[in-house]
């Protein structure tokens, strides 16, 4: 569950003010907003990346605003994917499980469970600069699943892709939606994909989230 | 559809190009000739003689092993101040950073011979009773003025401040995202540092080491007034070629002068081969 209650967040100039949505377990929600209303900003927030100023951010029930990114368990694929240049494949999957001491047995059994979830089995080994944009997707989708956050955080999943690798991702999403489960919010400005894929359609308007309004002008 | 370009039309656009070649070639091969004139001009004024007796010279070997010792020592204690300064700089807003980042090119700026007494002064200021070079001696057992520990010192504050430099834009250069991410992963900020930025960042470390090095080989002022030029003590082989050319003795100086080119090129070279096996 993710819970945002009267959120203030200030960057420079930007402000968003009073923000507040329910997102429940297991639900997919998807933020809708045209660029640069700070649909980014939320994520980012919610992840413990940029402050926020008042209100309160509640992931499974827990308050969690004044904790640090690393405590939260919180699953997050930005736009750039930001994919560690000198990993391999490998070792993206595994990098969080390390992080928390898991066992060799544990995160072997991790990595099969993931790469045959997300078709990365053959890519093991190779480096995540040697990756199409569909590939890189999918490995930055397995790094923020593999330790079993709380919730997962999708930042335009499907923006920078061309139209074939875009079916075959949003195929990909359905498939972690059905497998793990998770809840997850997940950023667009395309009505098209929100309509796919989600349970529950946010709106960010005028410095507000609206739930459940859904107008299908979110585009940009 | 196949695009026709007239042959006389391609030929001219080839034409047009060439001032530019020529211009950017001109220029740039004028430095690049000047450095290869000012070596072949050492190589010509020197025998194999004259660099076989120069080698011969116990002061010169003791030179020679001080100057690898202490240039080593100044560019490994370079990075290891460069990485966390740069990193520190590129990635943090914190209250007198622009007043961190002015005095760290201090030593850059300011002239050698100011640096050497702005050291000397350091370390026999008396504060009442108390100066920090009787207490190091006296107390830890390790003087530094006039002593090889005057040198390393005196290379590192000059090569350090270039190693700074360095490895700030190398971190500058690193998408922080990454770092954020890893943050998001279970990472501390100290976990993100060393598991994700620092790998990133390694062909910086070794530009830094290399510049460093070679700061340290050609640093000589300060070194002068600090550390002083005492023969098979403090003697490196900058001031090596300034007592030979003091006591009239130029041949011996461009001997010496060669050997620290042939050092510094070992050096670049090692290097490059190191930073090609780790990318390989």
């Amino acid at each position: 569950m993710i819970e945002l209650k009267q959120v203030s967040i200030r960057c420079g100039a930007f402000s968003l003010n009073d923000i507040s949505f329910r997102v429940e377990s297991g639900q997919y929600a998807v933020l809708m907003g045209k660029t640069g209303l700070g649909k980014t900003t939320i994520l980012e927030s919610i992840c413990g990346l940029r402050k926020v100023q008042a209100g309160s951010i509640l992931v499974r029930g827990i308050d969690v605003t004044r904790w640090s990114p690393s405590d939260r368990q919180i699953g997050y694929v930005p736009q750039d994917l930001a994919l560690f240049p000198t990993l391999s494949v490998r070792e993206h999957l595994q990098f969080a499980l390390r992080l928390r001491r898991a066992s060799r047995s544990e995160m072997k059994q991790r990595t099969e469970e993931l790469s045959q979830v997300l078709g990365l089995g053959e890519l093991l080994d190779r480096n995540v600069q040697r990756l199409s944009g569909g590939e890189a997707q999918r490995v930055a989708l397995g790094r923020a699943l593999a330790a079993r956050p709380a919730v997962l955080l999708l930042d335009e999943p499907l923006s920078a892709l061309d139209q074939s690798t875009r079916i075959e991702m949003h195929d990909w999403l359905c498939k972690v939606k059905v497998a793990t489960g998770v809840t997850t919010l997940h950023v667009t400005h395309n009505s098209a994909e929100a309509e796919a894929l989600a349970d529950l359609r946010l709106v960010l308007q005028d410095g507000r989230v609206l739930e459940n309004t859904y107008s299908g002008s979110g585009e940009d | 559809m196949e695009s026709r370009v007239p042959v006389a039309e391609m030929r001219q656009r080839r034409h047009a190009d060439l001032p530019f070649f020529v211009v950017m070639g001109g220029l740039s091969a004028s430095f690049v000739l000047l450095i290869v004139l000012l070596l072949a001009a050492d190589i010509m004024f020197t025998s194999v003689q004259d660099f076989r007796d120069a080698l011969m010279k116990p002061q010169i070997q003791a030179a020679f092993r001080l100057t690898l010792l202490s240039c080593t020592v100044a560019a490994i204690m370079s990075l290891w101040v460069a990485t966390p300064l740069g990193y520190l700089l590129s990635r943090y807003r914190f209250p007198g950073r622009w007043l961190v980042d002015t005095l760290v090119d201090i030593p850059i700026v300011l002239p050698p011979l100011v640096l050497g007494l702005s050291l000397l002064i350091l370390f026999h200021l008396k504060f009442g009773e108390w100066e920090l070079e009787s207490w190091l001696r006296d107390t830890l057992g390790t003087p530094v003025t006039y002593q090889w520990r005057a040198v390393v010192l005196a290379q590192f504050t000059v090569a350090c401040a270039f190693a700074v430099r360095t490895m700030r834009v190398t971190f500058d250069q690193i998408d922080p995202r990454c770092e954020d991410v890893a943050r998001t992963l279970g990472c501390s900020r100290a976990q993100a540092f060393l598991q994700i930025a620092l790998p990133q960042a390694w062909r910086g470390m070794l530009t830094a080491t290399t510049l460093a090095w070679a700061r340290s080989l050609g640093e000589f002022g300060p070194i002068m007034v600090f550390a002083g030029a005492t023969q098979m003590r403090t003697e490196v082989l900058s001031t090596s070629v300034f007592l030979e050319l003091s006591v009239g003795q130029l041949d011996s100086a461009v001997a010496v002068s060669l050997m620290m080119v042939i050092m510094a090129i070992l050096v670049l070279l090692l290097l490059r081969a190191f930073g090609a096996r780790l990318q390989a």
